[in-house]
C-alpha cells in the first residue's frame, strides 16, 4: 500500500498529488490492501479529456487514495477479493469497462453507459429492465423459485428478490435493484449548484440528513468555507435524530414481524415524535433545507433547545420500556436469535458496515474512525452482542438510541449558538480538487467523492450509500433459513433501495 | 403480560382528533407559500434566479408548488418580503393548472368529481406504487397507519393488491425502470379507479427534473385525479387532501 497516498477525511487534495499508477500497480496495491484487510470506500470510474480513469479511495484505520488510466477491460479484482463485487459492476455499468474474470458481472441499475462505450451486458436498453439478466438458479428436482416484485405488498420501495428453495429452505437469495435508477450521479455532474443540495437530500429520503451533510462538507472543503461550532452541533443533533427514528421505526417493525403487535404500535407513533424535532430544528420532518454548504439554514435558540430536551426527557423512558418489551418477550427473542446469521467472516468479506457490521462483529464506526462535526470529543458507542444474527442486529440499534439520546443531550447543554448563515449562491469550487467525505449515516458509512475539472466545475460526482454494501448482507443472511423469515430478515437490515438505485 | 398491560397504560389513548380538531405545526414548518406580488422586482428576480427547482414564475408572481420542494430559500433570501411559509398544511388541487399560485388555493371539495365522492366516500382502498423518489414520501404516507393518525378509522387503506383497489397513489418521478409497472399495476385495478400523484416528484419530477432515466410526469402517462404537493407532503396534508376530496 505505500504506493497509495494516505489523506484526511473531508481534505481537499490536488489531484496531481493523488499518485497515477499503471493498471498492474494499483490493482496490486488494492488487493494488498484489502488482504490486510483494508476495506473499500469509494471505487469508481471517470472521464478526463476522453480518456477513461479509475479511482480507489481505501480505509484501513486511515485513508489512501490512488488512481489510474483504466484499460477498456481489466483483470478484475473481485476474482481476488470479493469486496470489490458490486464497484466493478457498477464501474462496467457506468464508463463501459469490464472487469473480466468477474465472478458475477451482471447489471446493477440498468441504464445505458455514460460514454457512449460497447455495453458490458450487451443491453441496448430498447427492452424493460432486466435485460440481459442470468438469473442465478439453483437445478434439482426439489427445487423451485419464488420470485417477488418489483412492486410488493406494503408501501415500500420496488425490488426483485428471487429464491432457489427446497421447500421452504432457502439455498439462495438474489437481489435484482435498479428501479429507483433516477440518474442521480448524472445530474450531480450536470446541474447548476443551486440544485445539488436538494438532489443530496433526496439520494434516500430517511438519510437526508446523512447525505446532505456529505456533500454539504465536501462542498465546503473545496470551496474552502468555515462552518461555526454552533452549525456543527446542530448538524450533528440532526445525524443523530436521524438515526434515533430510524431504529425506532425499524424495531417497532421488526416486533411486527413476530406478530408482537404493541410495540410496533407504540414504536410507529414514537418514530414521528422523533422526526418532529427534526421539524423543530429546520421545518421539515426528514431535515430538509436544513444543511447547507457554510452552516445550517436554521440557528438553535433557547426556544428551540428547551422543546428538545423536552421532548427528549419525555420519550427516552417510554423508548426504554417499549424496548424492554420488545427484548424480554421469549416469544421475540425466540424468533430473533439465530435467525439471519451472517458471520464475522462473511461480514468481512463482503465489508458490511454500519449496525449490520456491527451486529456481526466488525466494530467500524466512521464517527469514531474518521470523526466529521462534533464527533472526535463524544464518546464512542460499543455493542454488546456480535453473533451477527436478527437478535443482535436489533441488539446494536437499540443500544445505539440510548447512546444517540445521550449524544444530543450532552450537545444541548454545551452548545454554542450558530451564527445565522447567509445563503451560498456563487459558490466557487477549486480547481483540479478532489475531495472524499464519510459520516457514519443512521445504516453506516455514507460517503461523496467529488472531482473537479480545470475550471473548478465538477468533472466526477461519486455517491455511495451504505446500502451499496449491504444488501448482499441480506442476501447472505438467507441461506438456509426459512423463506417465512425473509421479512424479519429484510427489516432487520432495512436497507436503501433508492440510495442503491441512485 | 404484566409488561404489555404497563406499556399499555404508559402510552393511552394517542390518536388525534383531526379533523375535528386541527392540528397546529411548529412556526418554522413550511406549509403553504403566500406571495407578495407587489414586492420588488429585483428582489423577484433575485429568488427566481436562486430557486433550486426553477419554479418561480416572475412574469405572474406565481410559484409552481407542484415542483417547490419547500426547502425554504426564497423566504430566507426576499427576508419574508417576497414569499412567506404559512404552518398552512391544506394544498391537494384537482387540477395540475391550480398548482401554479401566489398562495390561494381553490377549495379541494369543490372540485371532487361527485361520482368519487359517491363511489369511495365510505370505503377507499389505494394501492400504493413507489416509483422513483427518494422513500421520504412513502415513509410519510405510511405514518398516516399509525394510531396517531389512524388512517383506517376513515374508511381508508393500503391495500397490497391492485385487484382489492380502487386506486392508486403513486409517489417517485416515475422512473424509466418502474415505468412498465406502474402501468401494469394501474391496469390491473378495476374501473372505476383514481389516481393521486402525491409529492414534488410524481407531479413533476421533483428534485430530479429534467434527467433523463425518468418520465417525471405521472399525468403524462396516466390521467391524474388528485395532486398532493410536497417534499415529501406532510402526513397532514395527504390526510386533508384524501379526507377533503373523498368524503
Ligand atoms: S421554497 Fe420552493 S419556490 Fe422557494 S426557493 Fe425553494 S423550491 Fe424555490
Ligand atoms: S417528492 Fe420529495 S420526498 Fe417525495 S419522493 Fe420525491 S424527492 Fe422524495
Amino acid at each position: 500500500m505505500d504506493k497509495l497516498l494516505q489523506i484526511q477525511n473531508n481534505e481537499k487534495i490536488n489531484r496531481a498529488d493523488i499518485p497515477h499508477l499503471p493498471f498492474e500497480t494499483f490493482r496490486q496495491q488494492l488487493l494488498e490492501c484489502a488482504a490486510t484487510g483494508g476495506k473499500v470506500v469509494q471505487f469508481f470510474a471517470y472521464e478526463d479529456e476522453g480518456v477513461s480513469k479509475l479511482l480507489a479511495v481505501m480505509r484501513t484505520d486511515k485513508l489512501y487514495v490512488g488512481g489510474c488510466d483504466a484499460p477498456d477491460s481489466f483483470a478484475s479484482l473481485t476474482a481476488e477479493s470479493e469486496i470489490f463485487h458490486m464497484f466493478e459492476r457498477e464501474i462496467g455499468e457506468q464508463y463501459g469497462l469490464k472487469a473480466e474474470g468477474h465472478p458475477w458481472l451482471k447489471m446493477v441499475r440498468y441504464h445505458s453507459n455514460y460514454n457512449g462505450k460497447k455495453d458490458v451486458f450487451d443491453n441496448n436498453y430498447s427492452q424493460d429492465i432486466p435485460g440481459n439478466y442470468p438469473y442465478f438458479s439453483v437445478e434439482g428436482e426439489t427445487v423451485h423459485e419464488v420470485a417477488v416484485g418489483p412492486v410488493h405488498a406494503g408501501i415500500i420501495e420496488p425490488g426483485h428478490f428471487r429464491f432457489q428453495c427446497c421447500g421452504e429452505r432457502v439455498f439462495h437469495l438474489e437481489i435484482q435493484l435498479g428501479y429507483q435508477h433516477r440518474g442521480v450521479e448524472k445530474l450531480l455532474q450536470s446541474v447548476p449548484l443551486k440544485r445539488m443540495a436538494i438532489i443530496a437530500e433526496t439520494i434516500a429520503g430517511d438519510t437526508t440528513i446523512g447525505h446532505g451533510l456529505c456533500q454539504a462538507q465536501a462542498l465546503e472543503a473545496l470551496a474552502g468555507l468555515e462552518v461555526d461550532k454552533g452549525a456543527k452541533t446542530v448538524r450533528t443533533i440532526a445525524l443523530e435524530l436521524e438515526r434515533i427514528a430510524n431504529h425506532i421505526g425499524d424495531l417497532g417493525a421488526l416486533s411486527l414481524d413476530v406478530a408482537f403487535n404493541p410495540p410496533s404500535a407504540y414504536f410507529g407513533r414514537i418514530r414521528g415524535e422523533y422526526l418532529n424535532p427534526t421539524q423543530i430544528l429546520g421545518g421539515n420532518r426528514f431535515g430538509r433545507g436544513l444543511v447547507r454548504a457554510g452552516g445550517v439554514t436554521h440557528v438553535m435558540g433557547d426556544e428551540q433547545k428547551k422543546l428538545l430536551r423536552d421532548k427528549l426527557a419525555e420519550l427516552t423512558p417510554e423508548v426504554e420500556h417499549v424496548n424492554e418489551l420488545i427484548f424480554s418477550a421469549p416469544s421475540v427473542t425466540g424468533r430473533f436469535d439465530n435467525t439471519g446469521k451472517v458471520s464475522k467472516e462473511n461480514a468481512e468479506k463482503i465489508g458490511l458496515v454500519g449496525y449490520a457490521g456491527r451486529a456481526s462483529g466488525l466494530s467500524y464506526d466512521a464517527r469514531v474512525s474518521f470523526p466529521t462535526e462534533c464527533y472526535a470529543e463524544l464518546p464512542a458507542n460499543s455493542n454488546s452482542k456480535t453473533d451477527g444474527d436478527v437478535h443482535s442486529r436489533g441488539m446494536v440499534r437499540r443500544e445505539e438510541i440510548m447512546h444517540s439520546t445521550s449524544l444530543i443531550n450532552t450537545l444541548l447543554d454545551k452548545m454554542e449558538e450558530a451564527k445565522s448563515y447567509t445563503p451560498q449562491e456563487l459558490l466557487q469550487l477549486a480547481p483540479h480538487s478532489f475531495v472524499v467525505s464519510i459520516n457514519e449515516g443512521w445504516r453506516g458509512e455514507v460517503s461523496h467523492c467529488i472531482l473537479t475539472d480545470a475550471k473548478g466545475e465538477i468533472l466526477r460526482y461519486k455517491v455511495k450509500d451504505p446500502s451499496f454494501h449491504n444488501w448482499m448482507g441480506l442476501a447472505l443472511s438467507l441461506r438456509d433459513e426459512g423463506i417465512s423469515d425473509f421479512p424479519l430478515c429484510n427489516k432487520s437490515f432495512n436497507l436503501s433501495y433508492c440510495g442503491f438505485d441512485l | 403480560m404484566l409488561q404489555v398491560i404497563k406499556n399499555r397504560l404508559e402510552q393511552g389513548h394517542r390518536t388525534s382528533k383531526y379533523p375535528k380538531e386541527p392540528i397546529n405545526l411548529y412556526k418554522r414548518f413550511r406549509g403553504l407559500p403566500k406571495v407578495d406580488p407587489k414586492c420588488d422586482g429585483a428582489l423577484i428576480q433575485r429568488c427566481a434566479d436562486a430557486c433550486p427547482q426553477d419554479c418561480i414564475d416572475t412574469k405572474n408572481c406565481r410559484i409552481d408548488l407542484g415542483r417547490c420542494v419547500f426547502c425554504g430559500l426564497c423566504e430566507t433570501l426576499s427576508g419574508g418580503k417576497f414569499v412567506t411559509f404559512s404552518q398552512n398544511c391544506e394544498m391537494g388541487t384537482a387540477s395540475r393548472d391550480d398548482l401554479f399560485t401566489q398562495g390561494d388555493l381553490p377549495a379541494l371539495a369543490e372540485h371532487s368529481k361527485k361520482h368519487f365522492k359517491k363511489l369511495f366516500g365510505r370505503s377507499l382502498q389505494l394501492r400504493q406504487i413507489s416509483a422513483g423518489g427518494c422513500n421520504a414520501c412513502e415513509a410519510d404516507t405510511n405514518v398516516l397507519n399509525t394510531p396517531f393518525w389512524d388512517l383506517s378509522r376513515f374508511g381508508i387503506q393500503f391495500v397490497a393488491s391492485p385487484r382489492h383497489a380502487d386506486g392508486i397513489h403513486v409517489t417517485g418521478p416515475l422512473t424509466k425502470n418502474m415505468r412498465a409497472a406502474t402501468i401494469t399495476t394501474f391496469e390491473a385495478i378495476p374501473h372505476p379507479k383514481v389516481v393521486i400523484a402525491s409529492g414534488a416528484c410524481a407531479i413533476s419530477g421533483g428534485p430530479f427534473y429534467g434527467s433523463d432515466e425518468i418520465v417525471g410526469d405521472l399525468n403524462s402517462i396516466i390521467p391524474v385525479d388528485l395532486y398532493i404537493p410536497g417534499c415529501p407532503p406532510h402526513p397532514l396534508t395527504t390526510l386533508h387532501a384524501l379526507l377533503t376530496y373523498f368524503k
